[in-house]
């Protein structure tokens, strides 16, 4: 396909519009309050590292991206060894109910966190979870499972069922089988699903409020908590946000190259 | 042919037991709120339907699905057309198109509390860069007195934190298309719209049901944004179907009628879902069959 000039001026607007606000967020990162108050300045004229290193040596900030890490692995952990066997039988099985399921497992990726908010404080209080990051992990599981369920069948179901026959008939083991040959063969599947469970806990605001107090709270929380409670840090709040989008890009990074694999599928 | 075995439910088992206690038992104490009334843990009594009674009954509540539809409406056909042009205009290979790919996925990656942060440092006429700049330009504007302007702002907010999934979800689809097709449009002379209509499209069909499908769902149940930009503010203007059921629910602490709004809330999101999901089935289950004998149940 011929490219155009109207294309690349296209693009050119597109991506400004993508990384404008981006741009603003570490610009503000890297002033004073009072600059940020008083100068109207598209460059910072005197940048300053002062608010990353807030960041760094305040324990309320550092100790909440920690949390927010542990419970974002915890339920990445949790979310892919769960769903692996399941999008396997899936994929590989016919079994009473199996649409239903399938269908049921996907109704939890599409409702509202909202909906579940009475709840779940209860639950997780009675069983001692609360404030844990256990709790926020468990909670992000609602959407997270069946998402990773929906993409590895996707990925699964690519991998011709001759090879599971071959490998019987070889006389490998079912666990030799699947951890030898068959895993080797949907890694880049394992890869996007690692992405879509991360990206989406790491994101999540509502749960993971309500499901923590102060022990376990998580960056997100500290965030929107700061705002209300001290008056507004402008300089603080963006350096925060900028160090929130770094985990996401590093991820991103180590699985460019299956990405578009995984979205060919049509299964986010 | 898959092998029908019964056995294969043990390997569902755990995500059987984890949606179990992540799911199911919450939405079932929600059911149990939903048709009681509350006073404490120890005095409930039972009231049957009529907190659903009067949730539909709730002029706020139709308020809030009224601007709810409006947003979800708009996104949808702002971002469906903006992001297939875009996807259209990409470059296919090199680094240039994995340079893309990152940077199309940073808004997907950024916190939700964040892009409403960034967008509030981005607009605010005081410290903001483009509240400096439309106000600069003869406009008064600024979205958190004028309504119409929380409007723009929370559209441009999710146009930029969304219309990259639709982007990448159709760029994924176009390349999946043979470049057999492209050539055979080529000699045919087809112009550029034409092999949009007569090529791709038919290509994209199955990608864009998922866009539209995420797109509505997950706009149907934004809270996080909104809540850090305007707070649903000026007065209600902005305030959608989840942060009303937030304020009812924790605000408030109304259990019974915040119960009785989520069942509704659940239950039509799950009816777009099921119709959704039985469209996409079929789909695919007739194409499996015009793959002839290979493809399989």
């Amino acid at each position: 396909m011929k490219r155009s000039r109207f294309a690349t001026v296209a693009l050119a607007a597109w991506a400004v519009y993508l990384m404008l606000p981006v741009y603003w967020l570490i610009g503000m990162a890297l002033r004073t309050n009072e600059d940020i108050l008083s100068q109207r300045s598209v460059i910072p004229e005197s940048p300053t590292l002062a608010n990353f290193v807030k960041v760094f040596t305040d324990p309320v900030w550092y100790e909440a991206f920690g949390n927010s890490l542990s419970y974002v692995v915890v339920n990445t952990v949790i979310s892919v060894l769960v769903a692996l066997p399941a999008a396997y039988a899936f994929s590989r099985y016919r079994f009473t109910g199996d649409k239903h399921l399938f269908f049921w497992l996907l109704t939890n990726r599409m409702s509202p966190p909202a909906v579940f908010l009475l709840p779940v404080f209860q639950l997780y209080s009675a069983v001692g979870l609360f404030d844990t990051p256990l709790a926020v992990a468990l909670a992000h599981c609602l959407f997270t499972v069946p998402l990773a369920v929906w993409i590895l069948e996707g990925f699964m179901s690519g991998v011709p069922r001759e090879i599971d026959e071959l490998a019987r008939l070889d006389g490998h083991r079912f666990g030799y089988f699947f951890m030898r040959i068959f895993f080797p063969l949907i890694r880049s599947g394992v890869g996007v699903t690692v992405f879509f469970c991360f990206m989406f806990s790491w994101v999540e605001l509502l749960l993971a409020r309500t499901l923590t107090a102060s022990a376990a709270k998580p960056i997100v929380v500290a965030m929107t908590r700061t705002v209300s409670a001290s008056g507004l840090d402008w300089g603080v709040l963006a350096a925060v946000g900028v160090m929130t989008i770094l985990p996401g890009l590093a991820v991103v990074w180590f699985v460019r190259g299956y990405l578009v694999k995984g979205f060919a599928l049509g299964r986010v | 042919m898959r092998r029908r075995t019964n056995l294969a439910w043990l390997l569902v088992l755990p995500v059987v037991l984890v949606v179990a206690f992540t799911a199911v038992i919450p939405l079932m104490t929600v059911v149990n709120y939903s048709v009681q009334d509350i006073f404490d843990p120890s005095s409930r009594l039972f009231v049957g339907f009529d907190w659903y009674r009067a949730a539909l009954r709730d002029p706020r509540l139709h308020d809030a699905l009224a601007r709810q539809l409006l947003f979800t409406g708009l996104v949808i056909g702002i971002e469906l057309p903006l992001g297939i042009a875009i996807a259209r205009f990409l470059p296919r290979d090199g680094r240039a198109a994995s340079a893309w790919l990152v940077l199309l996925a940073v808004p997907l990656l950024v916190p939700w509390n964040v892009v409403g942060t960034m967008w509030q440092i981005f607009a605010r006429p005081d410290i903001g860069l483009a509240g400096w700049l439309v106000n600069a330009a003869g406009f008064d504007y600024n979205y958190t007195a004028d309504p119409v302007d929380a409007w723009i702002t929370l559209l441009l907010l999710d146009v930029w934190h969304w219309t990259p999934l639709v982007v990448l979800l159709t760029y994924a689809g176009l390349k999946a298309i043979p470049p057999a097709f492209y050539q055979a449009a080529a000699i045919d002379g087809a112009s550029g719209m034409q092999v949009f209509r007569h090529v791709e499209l038919p290509h994209l069909t199955g990608v864009l049901t998922i866009a539209v499908l995420l797109r509505i769902m997950d706009s149907l149940m934004i809270y996080t944004e909104p809540f850090v930009l305007t707070g649903g503010g000026p007065g209600n203007t902005t305030t959608f179907l989840s942060q009303y059921l937030t304020q009812m629910a924790v605000g408030q602490f109304d259990l019974g009628p915040a119960a009785a709004f989520s069942v509704l809330y659940f239950l039509v999101i799950l009816a777009i879902c099921w119709v959704f999901y039985t469209g996409v089935t079929a789909r695919a289950a007739r194409d499996e069959r015009a793959d002839g004998p290979e493809g399989d149940a």
